[in-house]
């Protein structure tokens, strides 16, 4: 009891409950633009239900909506429990809640209507930007303020992770969405051409690796050595997987304009520190893997852990994987291809939803004052329905986008194109089923979750254990 | 880019890079006072956070000297340090351009060997028509649909019905050159009634079901300002690509409501020109494929 009132739990509550519904949000609409694919005729004839305006809407929920909300939840709890010290401000720590929560409903709003300022995962108008801004300000003073009062001395690696995280994000997003306001729904970006592209790209693939990486090898750091009970593997490696991963990061973005108008220089820039990448990395999937080391036995029994270790796999497999499509020669074959979204969602779902997934898992009983979550069965069910998901999901789009990069690249003895492109699409078919298939597994999962979640937080009686607390 | 420019990005490349060697350098050697190897740092976080003190695992270290050396090697090749231009001299433009030398050098003569026989005799000839059919898919498809059937506002190339003309060298200048056709919009000078009566004659043209007082009245119109590009007997002009209204076929639809638009707005069909892009063989041969569809 003494930590409830210690420690500011509301704040970490709400966004827990969040986490779970915006998940459930952002991926329905994940799988019905996944459906769409297959049977066009599910956008109704609606405007607002095209797939064109859903697609964004997908992308903003999962990953700022649930993504969002489970950074901020985790990000709460850690930093608070690491530094021993409530949170430097509940007004504003209650105020980053409800300010996100807005800028989600107004997202949720203003995407199906259309309104867009083109650039992709900051699809956003300016007003709703500029709230934006504010709230991730007084998030930083939130958590940089309950740092600075910490009653330890060393700051603790999740720290590190949250703290760049939140740094860069509000770089990149000031930087990225500058734009010159022409109505209350319509800005033009500031910067024109090629420099756009490379701006936005910067921004992209920094949201993937400060926003996706960053903060969730925070998430890591924290909820593995605690659920394995045995201290991290090596700190030295987290010293220097945290610095090379950080300056790395910040040159990868050329790598999604190789062969456009981005300059040469610019492009290889970007494929040499794309590789560079790689072992950095790896630094974070091997300091959380060997963390189990003597304790695998573990993994069988422990659905939670199953959930973090899994996770890390797929990291480990993204981030081998995006280092190789930066290469300009693969890179010919794989851009605009449906391996990029297998690629998107290996990370998405494999790495970053389940490692989501096991730390609120933990993070429920935790914080509702729980001994346990209703059902363990369940979480192992969850599990086991999410990662057969997530398998049919990549290995479809790895297919499909192989596929169609030498659909599109073969030519006939007399140089003329082998197929066209209508031809690529037909053949892609089938797999688009089978993605929408492994969405609609992975979506069942959070279901379950839900239920589990709901189950625990109304204090039902734990599905096997004797008496809750 | 300036030299300045150059030289910035060329030294904060190199200078992350080489910050990347040297943390790993520096990393791996023990430092004074530290807990020995295997054991945990001494350091704790929420009652049992710690970590253990092992040193960086030897396969993943030389995975990032290996990147590091390749970046490097990378760097030295290629375009990448500012105005650098690499020793190997790469670039994109430069890529694009072998590639395109080396596919002139590998189909050109493929065409050329055809483009000597005239468009009718090529048409006969089944190895011909079948690589035009491939430039069709390639290059036409989109539009005209890959059974050259067409789409609504994109010609059927298959009905022996022709907007600019259906011989061999009035399909190469279609192809080589583009069309533009343009049909004026009418509502201002005919009125809504106006348009109405045009619609109703221009339906009776084609024989069928009309309003016959309406289609009267609009014969009169017509003959004053539809007969200079459709003709008196409304049968068209290929010169300008005025369509025959007597057929029955329909480039964006016979219904009343659709004519009606059609007189009252206008409509504009843009073929582009392909001559440029695709070379005088290549359109030959195509020519030759789309005539080869007359006959079917």
């Amino acid at each position: 009891m003494e930590t409830q009132n210690t420690y500011n739990y509301t704040v970490v509550r709400q966004f827990t409950v969040m986490t779970v519904i915006w998940g459930i949000v952002g991926m329905t609409v994940g799988v019905l633009i996944a459906a769409q694919l297959v049977w066009p005729a599910l956008n109704f004839d609606t405007p607002w239900l095209t797939y064109s305006r859903l697609r964004p809407l997908h992308t903003n929920a999962v990953i700022f909506a649930f993504g969002g909300s489970a950074l901020f939840a985790t990000s709460y709890y850690v930093v608070q429990r690491t530094c021993q010290v409530r949170l430097f401000s509940d007004k504003l720590a209650s105020f980053t809640f409800w300010g996100w929560t807005l800028v989600i409903l107004l997202a949720a709003i203003s995407l199906p209507l259309g309104m867009t300022s083109g650039k992709e995962y900051a699809e956003l108008e300016w007003p709703i930007d500029l709230l934006i801004t504010v709230v991730w300000v007084a998030y930083a003073v939130v958590f940089f303020g309950t740092i600075m009062k910490r009653k330890v001395s060393h700051i603790y690696v999740a720290n590190w992770f949250f703290g760049a995280f939140i740094i860069t994000v509000a770089v990149l997003h000031i930087v990225n969405s500058m734009a010159l306001p022409v109505s209350l729904t319509k800005s033009y970006s500031l910067y024109p051409g090629a420099i756009d592209a490379m701006v936005q790209w910067w921004y992209g693939h920094n949201a993937v690796g400060f926003f996706l990486t960053a903060g969730f090898l925070g998430i890591m750091y924290y909820f593995i050595p605690k659920q394995v009970g045995k201290p991290i593997y090596s700190y030295r490696l987290s010293v220097v997987h945290f610095w090379a991963l950080i300056s790395t990061y910040m040159w990868a973005g050329p790598h999604h304009l190789q062969y456009t108008a981005l300059p040469d220089w610019a492009q290889s820039l970007g494929m040499v520190f794309s590789l560079v990448l790689l072992a950095p990395s790896w630094g974070g999937m091997i300091n959380g893997m060997m963390t189990l080391s003597g304790a695998w036995h573990k993994l069988r029994t422990d659905p939670i852990l199953k959930f973090l270790i899994v996770s890390l796999s797929f990291y480990g497999m993204s981030t081998f994987e995006g280092p190789m499509m930066a290469i300009k020669t693969v890179n010919a074959l794989s851009h605009y291809t449906d391996w990029t979204v297998g690629h998107v969602h290996s990370g998405a779902l494999g790495w970053v939803a389940l490692v989501t997934i096991g730390a609120i898992y933990f993070l429920v009983p935790k914080v509702f004052d729980r001994d346990q979550m209703y059902s363990i069965k369940l979480i192992d069910t969850h599990f086991w329905i999410a990662t057969i998901g997530i398998v049919l999901y990549i290995t479809a789009m790895w297919i499909a986008g192989v596929m169609q990069g030498l659909m599109w690249r073969a030519v006939n003895a007399d140089g003329t194109l082998t197929y066209s492109f209508v031809e690529s699409l037909e053949a892609t078919y089938p797999y688009y089923t089978v993605r929408f298939l492994g969405g609609l597994l992975f979506l069942a999962g959070m279901f379950i979750m839900a239920y589990n979640v709901w189950k625990t937080i109304s204090g039902a009686k734990p599905a096997s254990a004797t008496q809750s607390a | 880019m300036s030299d300045f420019w150059s030289g910035w990005i060329t030294v904060i490349s190199l200078a992350n890079i080489l910050a990347c060697y040297w943390l790993i350098k520096w990393a791996s050697k023990p430092s004074p006072n530290e807990a020995a190897q295997g054991d945990v740092t001494g350091h704790k976080w929420d009652g049992d956070l710690e970590e253990y003190n092992n040193p960086l695992p030897r396969w993943w270290l030389w995975l990032f000297y290996f990147t590091i050396v390749f970046s490097l090697v990378y760097l030295v090749l290629y375009p990448g340090l500012g105005n650098y231009k690499g020793t190997l001299n790469w670039s994109q433009t430069g890529q694009y351009d072998e590639e395109i030398q080396h596919a002139k050098k590998t189909y050109d003569p493929i065409f050329a060997e055809f483009a000597k026989q005239d468009i009718a005799t090529l048409a006969k000839d089944e190895n011909a028509t079948k690589v035009g059919q491939r430039l069709f898919l390639n290059y036409c498809a989109t539009c005209h649909a890959s059974d050259a059937g067409g789409a609504r506002g994109f010609p059927n190339l298959a009905d022996n019905d022709w907007l600019w003309g259906g011989e061999a060298a009035e399909i190469k200048t279609t192809i080589s050159d583009g069309r533009i056709g343009s049909m004026p919009p009418w509502e201002a000078a005919l009125g809504n009634d106006g348009v109405k009566n045009v619609t109703q004659y221009v339906i009776s043209l084609s024989g069928r079901d009309h309003n016959a007082e309406a289609a009267k009245a609009g014969k009169a119109q017509f003959d004053m300002m539809c007969v200079a590009c459709h003709g008196a007997d409304g049968k068209g002009n290929k010169a300008m690509g005025a369509p025959n209204l007597t057929d029955n076929v329909w480039l964006y639809g016979g219904s009343a409501g659709v004519i009606t638009q059609t007189i009252a707005k206008g409509r504009t069909g843009v073929m582009p020109a392909h001559g440029d892009f695709l070379g005088a063989d290549k359109v030959h041969l195509l020519s030759a494929y789309i005539y080869s569809l007359r006959n079917q």
